[in-house]
This record gives structure tokens, sequence and C-alpha cells, in this order.
């Protein structure tokens, strides 16, 4: 019973003492209540800010290598000695990228036009072509399978598969758009431009059709593979290892230049960011800096009066620091929050995709914040010390 | 009386002066700093993105179709059309000349290749590595090595004028060359008495269908074709304007000004244009690959720079006006003396506005200066090349700074001039 009583003294001496000091805390914020807020407010814009660009300057990098992909394969794989690839290395690199990146396969021959000219004739898979080489400009793709319909086949039509014509090939083999023949090794094709194609390189003097019928046509296997891997550039020379292990075939090549100038953008992309990221939290930072630091020293009556009151050095100290962590706390969360919404934002408004939220930032944001915050309230109580309380009271 | 109240304030309160006009210094600091990088990062940004290779190339206009597998071309090499390397020059002639960065010719033909006895056919290019050139009082230097960054030599880069050849790097390995051997080149199946010596000064690593190439200077090639002046394609790298809808219209359905706009606009297809007029029977073209993604790319960046540099512009106007606030806050007394001897609002309004103007000149014009210096220093150390800031700019800066100040005071300065004298003068709010 005793026992219990005595517990029940010290819990309530203990929940006075700090009780008395939670007031002091909670009275010192509602009743100054419009610097209290205009505090919290800086630290809430500094913390927002903070976020924002931290989150996007470590997210910057995938949002633009996703941009580069657009230009198309960063590696290429040959077979050794320009033999073709064998028929099962597609589904391998598949297998190996699974789902980093995109592989499209390419064959290539020389076949004679119907008056005998020489013209390249590349079979691939459109769908994937599509996907991996966005600028080529089509009219129309050709249908992936062939088009031909059964019956078509029974009653004995000349087989015709739907080809895309380059730009400047087409003139020369079918200027009215009509049907033709094409041949290679004594072996006919009746072919029907389906759309044209330019790029502006190689591919607009060539003729593609579907890498089936190209196979059943011309018994040739592709001899390139192009494959565009996403990740930065230790992922993507993992995946050229996974390549050259999974087919040792192939000769595996990096595609140098899109991948110096992704890297050599990206990084000064990422310098650019960073130098503003620093100027603009230096900023914020000093903004909340002045800002608090007024708030203290405006309240320099309240220090004197708990002085003069017999408070310690320790308690003061104490109770200003416990005031600005739990500013710096508050405006950390509330402007992490609102800085993930901000980047999020950038990110739609830019990308055109969301910028996944880094909860690895808010430590940083919050220590930073309670850093800046505890720095502001204890330098003007470090000034503030070596003034009597009589002096300060009275107004001078 | 007003000019005199102005100047004792700032004559007797210089610390809190100084405090505030460095945070109006600050704030100007960093917008100015991140206005200039953002004015200028397109070009930047740009300029980086030719790494990646030409966005242009020129061909002739009557060409026959390449037959070309793998970088080995099929075709006989005279057959088809040349453009003339005499035309060359004109390049830096057409009116967007200020923005070709630089432009490699290519002239591949079929040689035979021999090293003591042993003889087999292979592909040599012919090609610009740094020529100087020159197109009326302008002289540059333009070829490979600019147009195509990426290409890398183990030993030296030939000179434009000697006989000397770069081989690639498998090219080198089949025929088991180092920087220093000399090999015997002559025209397609001929034999090893036609053909002259020539010197491999390095080994080339490209990545690409160069590795199997012997590349060398265009003369040689020219010479070796028997056809003085030929080049059969010329790689352009320039900065352009990225393709919007208006670029993508044809140029022949435009219609006077509307036309001058288009062509005066550095589109891909506008200097696709002018190429094809500067350059006698030829055809230009955008390199899609490179051409239609760097606009993408481009507009990413200039977008997120921008954005970032709003946020940059919103923190230092709020620390502007934190500084603003904080120092009017510490004067209510005085506001309160200037009341009690019958100032009126107004009158104690416009002393805070003249100061607030004030200091935001000297605080605006210390910051520009710093600002534009910080630019110039990212400019330098992120990208090599100077972000100038021209002083255009600096009545543009001076009134945000003017603004922000003001805005950033009109708060606090309400509430001081609507406060009790007594009150004030006693130090109770």
């Amino acid at each position: 019973m005793s026992h219990q009583a005595k517990d029940l003294a010290a819990s309530r001496a203990h929940s006075k003492h700090s009780s008395m000091f939670v007031r002091m805390l909670v009275r010192a914020a509602v009743l100054r209540r419009g610097r209290a807020v205009s505090a919290l407010f800086a630290m809430v814009v500094a913390a927002a800010v903070a976020t924002a660009m931290l989150n996007l300057y470590v997210d910057v990098q995938a949002k633009l290598q996703r941009e580069f992909r657009n230009y198309g394969a960063n590696i290429i794989l040959v077979g050794k000695n320009a033999a073709s690839l064998p028929a099962a290395a597609l589904p391998r690199v598949d297998a190996t990228l699974s789902g980093r990146g995109i592989a499209a396969p390419f064959a290539l021959v020389v076949a004679r036009t119907a008056d005998g000219q020489p013209i390249v004739v590349a079979g691939t898979d459109f769908d994937r072509v599509k996907q991996l080489d966005r600028w080529w400009s089509v009219s129309n793709w050709p249908a992936q399978d062939s088009h031909v319909s059964e019956n078509q086949r029974e009653v004995g039509h000349p087989l015709s598969s739907d080809v895309l014509v380059g730009v400047r090939a087409l003139p020369l083999v079918s200027p009215k758009n009509q049907p033709f023949d094409l041949s290679f090794q004594g072996r006919k094709l009746h072919v029907t431009p389906a759309g044209r194609v330019q790029t502006g390189a190689a591919e607009d003097s060539r003729i593609y059709l579907s890498l089936a019928e190209f196979i059943s046509w011309t018994g040739v296997q592709p001899s390139t593979i192009e494959v565009a891997a996403t990740g930065n550039a230790s992922e993507v020379s993992g995946i050229m290892n996974q390549l050259a292990q999974a087919i040792p075939s192939a000769e595996v090549r990096p595609v140098r230049q899109i991948m110096e100038g992704e890297a050599r953008v990206l990084g000064k992309t990422r310098a650019t960011l960073l130098a503003a990221a620093a100027l603009i939290i230096l900023t914020a930072a000093l903004c909340v800096l002045s800002t608090l630091m007024g708030w203290v020293f405006d309240r320099r009556r309240d220090f004197a009066i708990m002085k003069a009151l017999g408070a310690s050095e320790r308690l003061l100290h104490g109770f200003f620091a416990a005031e600005a962590a739990v500013l710096g706390a508050t405006g950390a969360v509330i402007g992490f929050l609102l800085g993930i919404g901000i980047a999020a934002w950038i990110g739609r408004a830019n990308f055109h995709a969301a910028v996944v939220p880094r909860l690895g930032v808010l430590p940083i944001v919050l220590l930073g914040s309670m850093a800046v915050t505890l720095i502001s309230a204890i330098l003007p109580i470090s000034l503030l010390r070596r003034v009597q309380p009589a002096v300060i009271l009275r107004g001078e | 009386m007003f000019v005199r109240l102005v100047y004792e304030s700032f004559r007797r309160q210089k610390r809190r002066k100084i405090l505030a006009g460095a945070a109006i210094a600050l704030g100007v600091t960093v917008a100015t700093a991140m206005i200039g990088v953002a004015t200028d990062i397109g070009d930047k940004i740009n300029r980086e993105l030719r790494t990646i290779g030409a966005n242009l190339v020129v061909t002739p206009q009557e060409d026959t179709l390449d037959v070309e597998i793998g970088g080995v071309n099929l075709k006989p090499p005279t057959d088809g059309a040349f453009l003339s390397e005499a035309d060359l020059p004109k390049i830096k002639g057409i009116f967007w000349h200020n923005n070709i960065t630089s432009f490699a010719p290519m002239l591949p033909i079929p040689v035979t290749a021999y090293r003591a006895d042993y003889g087999q056919d292979e592909t040599l290019v012919g090609t610009y590595f740094a020529k100087p050139l020159s197109y009326g009082n302008e002289t540059f230097t333009t070829g490979v090595r600019t147009t195509h960054p990426w290409w890398k030599v183990a030993g030296a880069w030939p000179d434009d004028s000697s006989r000397n050849i770069l081989v690639g790097e498998r090219f080198a390995k089949r025929w088991t060359l180092k920087p220093g051997d000399s090999l015997i080149l002559g025209p397609a199946s001929s034999d090893r008495g036609s053909g002259g010596s020539v010197l491999v000064s390095g080994v080339l690593s490209t990545g690409g269908a160069e590795d199997d190439q012997i590349i060398a200077p265009l003369a040689l090639a020219q010479q070796i074709l028997g056809k003085p002046d030929a080049v059969r394609r010329v790689y352009v790298s320039a900065l352009t304007k990225p393709e919007d809808a208006f670029a993508r219209r044809d140029p022949k359905s435009l219609s006077g000004a509307i036309y001058d706009r288009w062509y005066c606009t550095p589109y891909p297809q506008a200097i696709a244009l002018q190429l094809t007029e500067a350059m006698s029977h030829s055809h230009a073209e955008q390199i899609r690959q490179v051409a239609q993604n760097e606009g993408a790319v481009l507009t990413r960046i200039q977008g997120l720079i921008f954005l970032i540099t709003l946020a940059a512009l919103f923190a230092s106007g709020l620390a502007v006006s934190a500084a603003m606030a904080t120092a009017i806050f510490e004067r209510r007394a005085e506001v309160g003396l200037m009341k009690a001897l019958g100032a009126g609002k107004l009158a104690v309004a416009s002393v805070f506005f003249a100061e607030a103007a004030l200091m935001a000149l000297i605080g605006g014009a210390i910051g520009f200066a710093i600002g534009s210096a910080l630019a110039h220093q990212i400019g330098l150390s992120i990208f090599n090349s100077q972000i100038s800031i021209s002083p255009v700019l600096l009545p543009v800066i001076l009134a945000i700074a003017v603004v922000v100040t003001f805005a950033g005071s009109a708060m606090a300065i309400r509430r001081a001039v609507s406060l009790d004298p007594v009150f004030a003068l006693r130090g109770e709010l």
C-alpha cells in the first residue's frame, strides 16, 4: 500500500515537473501565435524545398535515363566472325534481360529487284522495333504476321508479304506503291508495300519484312540483336556480361556514342541540379535562421524573468533547445510531405511520370532542420547569457 | 525631414541595415545565378548532346541506293553520284552557320591492302580529322575529331595532308598491325605494284563498323579512287531547336512572312534545307535517331531547370521578406515615437518603404554582381564554358528585388503603423 502511494507521489512529482515544462512550451507558442506561426512557416518552406530538391536530385537520373532509352539500343550483339546468331539467341536475350530492357533481332541479305538491282532486305520483329527505335517515322506498320490467308494459299496465289520500304528505296522498287517481286538466290518473293520508313540513315535504302517470312524465304538467321538495356552505367555493363555468358557465340558490343553521350549529359545535369539545390537549401536555411533568431531575441524578457525567478542555465538552454527541436521536427515532417508533393508535381509536369518519394531523404531533412533550429535558438541565448536580467527587464 | 529620417536611420542602425541588406543580396545572388543558369542551360546541354554524333547528313541528290551491310558497301565504288569537296566550306556560309558546330565528309571506297605478300580487299573511309578550312574571312577547323567525339585512338591522329592512316581495332588484330607499321594500299582488286605505301599512325576504337575499316585522309581516298573532289556524304553537327508542330510543316506550303519565320528558326528541317541550298546537287536530311531524341532530352532538362529556378526565386523572395519583417518588427518603439509626435500612417509607411527601396537597390546591385560571378563559376566548373549574364538583366533583377522587398515588408509595415503608440513605447507588444 505505502509502496503504491510512494509510487503515486513520485509519478505526480514527476508529472507536475514535466507538465510545467510542457506548459511553458505550449504557452510560448500560443501567446505569441503570430511569430510562432511565421517561424514554423519558414521552417516548413525550407524543409519542403530541401525535400523536393533532394528527391529530384536522386530521381532525375532514372527519369533522364528513360528519356535516353528513346535513342534506341545501347548494346549490340553480333555473331562472331560475321556468322549468324543461333535461333535460340533471342529467347535467351529476353530471359537474360527479364524486363530490364528490350531487344530486337535483325537479319540482312542483299536481294535483287525485278530488274536486277541489288537492294538490302532486312527481316525483323516489327512490334519490337516499334518500341526500340521510336525515331523511325513510319507511315503504316505492316501486320506482324503474314496476312496471307489460308484460302489464298490453297488457290495457289503467289506468296505475298507486307513490307516496310525505305523512302529512298521506294521510288526505285515501287513508285506507284504497287506490289513488286524480290529474288534471293533464285527464290522469288512477292511483296506489298504496307508503309514507308524514314530515318535519315541506312534504313532509308532498305526493305523490311517480318522475321518469320524472311527466314522462310531466305533461310538466313538474324545476325544482329539490338538491345536497349535500362539502368545506370554499371547496371548496363552487368547486363552486357550476362549476355556474353548467355550467348557465347555472340560478340557483345556497347554502342559507345549513346552510352558516352548519355553519361555526359546526365553527369552535367546532375551537377547543375546539385549546385542549384545547394544554393536553394542554403537560402532557405538562412531564412529560417534569421526568422527564428528574431523570434528568440524578441523573447529576451521571458528569458530574463525566468532567470530572475531562479531558473538554471541548463534549464533555460533545455527549454529553448526543446522548443527549437519541436519546431524543427514539426516543420520538417510537414515540409517533407509538402516537398514530396512538389517533387511529384514537377515529375508529372516535366517528365510525365511521378517522382518516387524517397524515404531516405526524411532523416536528412529532419536532422538538417533540427540542426538549423537548434543553432538559431542557442546562438541568441548564448549572447544574452552574459547580460544581467535586470538590464533586459528595464528594456535597455 | 523625410530624407533626414531615412539618412539617420541608415547612419545609426548600421548593423541592422547590413543584416537586412545581406539577406537581400543573398536572395538576389541566388536568383541571378539561377536565372543565368536557366537561360543558358539549353545551349550548354545542346552542346553536350552533340557528343552523340552528327544530327544531319548531306548526300548527293541523284544518288543510287546504298547497298551496305555492317559497314561494308557492296555497291560499285564509282557508281552513283558524288558531292563536291569544293562545296564544303559553303556550309559555314548558311544563315545558321554559327549553329554548325562541325562537319565531316565521308568517302568510303573498296581498296586492296597488301602487307608483305598477303593481300585482301578491305573498306577504306576517307574523311577530315581536324582540317583547317576557310570561308570568306572566317577560318575554322572541322572533322571527325569533333563530329565523332567517341572515337578513341591509340597512337596518334594522322595529319589531314599526310599519307598516314588509322586502322580499326579489329582490322589491326586481323592484320597484326600496330602504330608505326606500314601497308600498301591500291584500288580494289589491283595488284601489289599499283599500290602506294602508307603509314599506320594509330589504332582506332569506335564500337561500330569503323573497327573493321581503314580511316584515311580524304585526299588519299580520292587519289586511290581516282576522283579528286569526290565526297559520298557529309555528316553535319548542328545546334538545333527542338522540333514542334510548326517545324514539321512543309516549307513549300508556307507563304511570305511565315516562311521567313520557319526558315530563320534553327529547326533541323530548316538547317537541312539551307544545307541543300548551299551545296550543289545535294540532299540534306536529319538523322532522326539523333535529331528527334535530342529535342526531347533538351526539353526535359530545360523544363526541370526552369521549375527549379522558380523554386529558387520563391525561396529567395521568402528569405528577403523574412529578413525585412524581422527588421521592421524590431523598430516598433521607433514607430510609436513617430506616431506620438504626430506622424500619420502614410508618413510612417513611406519612411519604411523608402528605406526598403534603398536597401533593395543596394543589396540587389551587390547580389547581381555576386550572382553573375557565381553563374560564371558554375558554367566553368560544370560545362567548361562561360555562362555570361547580360547587363540588360540588371534593371530587371533590381525591379524584382524592389518588388519582393516591398511585398515582404508590406505585412510588417502594416502591423507597425497600426500599433498603438502607448503600447509600442512601453514595449508591450
